[in-house]
């Protein structure tokens, strides 16, 4: 859900910043998961969020993690993951051309054949997508792929 | 679909002589799609106490965190581990709790006693506890489970012997069950040892 969505994630993001303020270290992508997690499941029995979150951080010690957290709270660490209708399309395409220590092309390269999937098989497909990096350098925007540009005038 | 067979289980514990051992499969799923093929379902409590969570898998993860909680209390105020017993006791107490607005678990706990004797137990989802002397079973394989279970169980297995049937009778059910399998976890537990096994079944 839209609403949701942008309330949570900021909220997440303003706590897990929060947490480097009082505590002079950055959370592990662990930590954030779980605190994530432990958020979702709070409100899970009171007001819950309809948002599924796939977290992916990079810690020195123990490298990149990708964590799936689903809206209902499941937490689980994985090595690929997908939300949504196109899931079915994405997680196909990555169970037959993953495989461990790929490098930074290979892995544009499989993203690129995820969206060429999506775009050719779902009815409903997002037109843009946003690629983004997460390294030891941080997390930064690396591409666009567009196939309807923004109206220059909006 | 029931809210219990949203993410799909299986777990068993089987009683053996002077030990038992407690079994789960690997798959996380959310309904027909499958999200992990390597999902922890059981839980190391201490040495001679173990707990498996069926069901909803957020549940089982919140249910887990909150016994862990408690039991880490009662070792720091006992300065000891908590028997078997007691812990079916707790497990129970904390599901009732929430009877009215339970967690979509089914717990099976299987420990050591004192005396070295193997104590096994189920839980449905609101507490009611159901001691057995020889295997208990939970998750959507349950119905599989307990026809498999009772035509391979003999009482007072070795644990090699114990390990052989468990692990047969649990990939024989979970290949009956679209919502349970990818492997097997299984874990044997003697008074001097643990060993943990991971399965190879039908990957599907």
């Amino acid at each position: 859900e839209i609403g949701c969505r942008v309330q949570f994630t900021e909220y997440i993001q303003k706590n897990v910043a929060l947490y480097q303020f009082r505590n002079g270290i950055p959370l592990t992508t662990a930590a954030a998961a779980n605190f994530t997690r432990g958020e979702l499941a709070t409100a899970l029995r009171k007001n819950p969020y309809q948002v599924n979150v796939l977290m992916a951080g990079y810690d020195k010690e123990i490298g990149p993690s990708l964590y799936y957290i689903d809206y209902i709270a499941t937490l689980h660490k994985v090595d690929r993951g997908a939300f949504g209708y196109g899931s079915y399309f994405c997680l196909a395409m990555m169970d037959r051309h993953y495989h461990s220590g790929m490098t930074v092309e290979e892995a544009i390269d499989l993203v690129d054949k995820c969206i060429l999937e999506i775009r050719s098989r779902l009815v409903v497909a997002p037109p843009n997508f946003v690629i983004k990096i997460v390294d030891k350098d941080g997390a930064r925007e690396y591409a666009w792929r567009e196939s309807v540009k923004p109206d220059a005038t909006a | 679909m029931s809210i219990f067979e949203y993410n799909g289980s299986a777990l068993v514990a089987m009683v053996g002589k002077n030990c038992f051992a407690i079994a789960s499969d690997r798959r996380l799923g959310v309904q027909l799609q499958t999200i992990a093929t390597d999902f922890q379902r059981i839980h190391k409590i201490h040495d001679r106490l173990f707990i498996g969570l069926s069901g909803l898998a957020t549940d089982a993860q919140t249910l887990y965190q909150r016994l862990m909680f408690r039991h880490k209390l009662y070792q720091l105020r006992e300065e000891r581990d908590m028997k078997p017993e007691t812990f079916a006791s707790l497990v129970s107490a904390l599901l009732y709790e929430k009877r009215f607005g339970p967690y979509f678990c089914q717990p099976v706990i299987a420990g050591l006693s004192d005396d070295d004797k193997p104590f096994i137990c189920t839980t449905d989802s609101i507490g009611a506890k159901e001691l057995a002397k020889d295997f208990v079973v939970a998750g959507t394989a349950g119905d599989s489970l307990y026809g498999a279970c009772e035509a391979m169980f003999k009482p007072d297995m070795e644990p090699e012997e114990l390990f052989e049937t468990l692990s047969q009778a649990l990939l024989a059910s979970v290949d009956r069950d679209c919502l349970s399998g990818w492997g097997g976890h299984i874990y044997i537990v003697t008074p001097t040892e643990v060993k943990e096994c991971t399965l190879k079944g039908r990957m599907d």
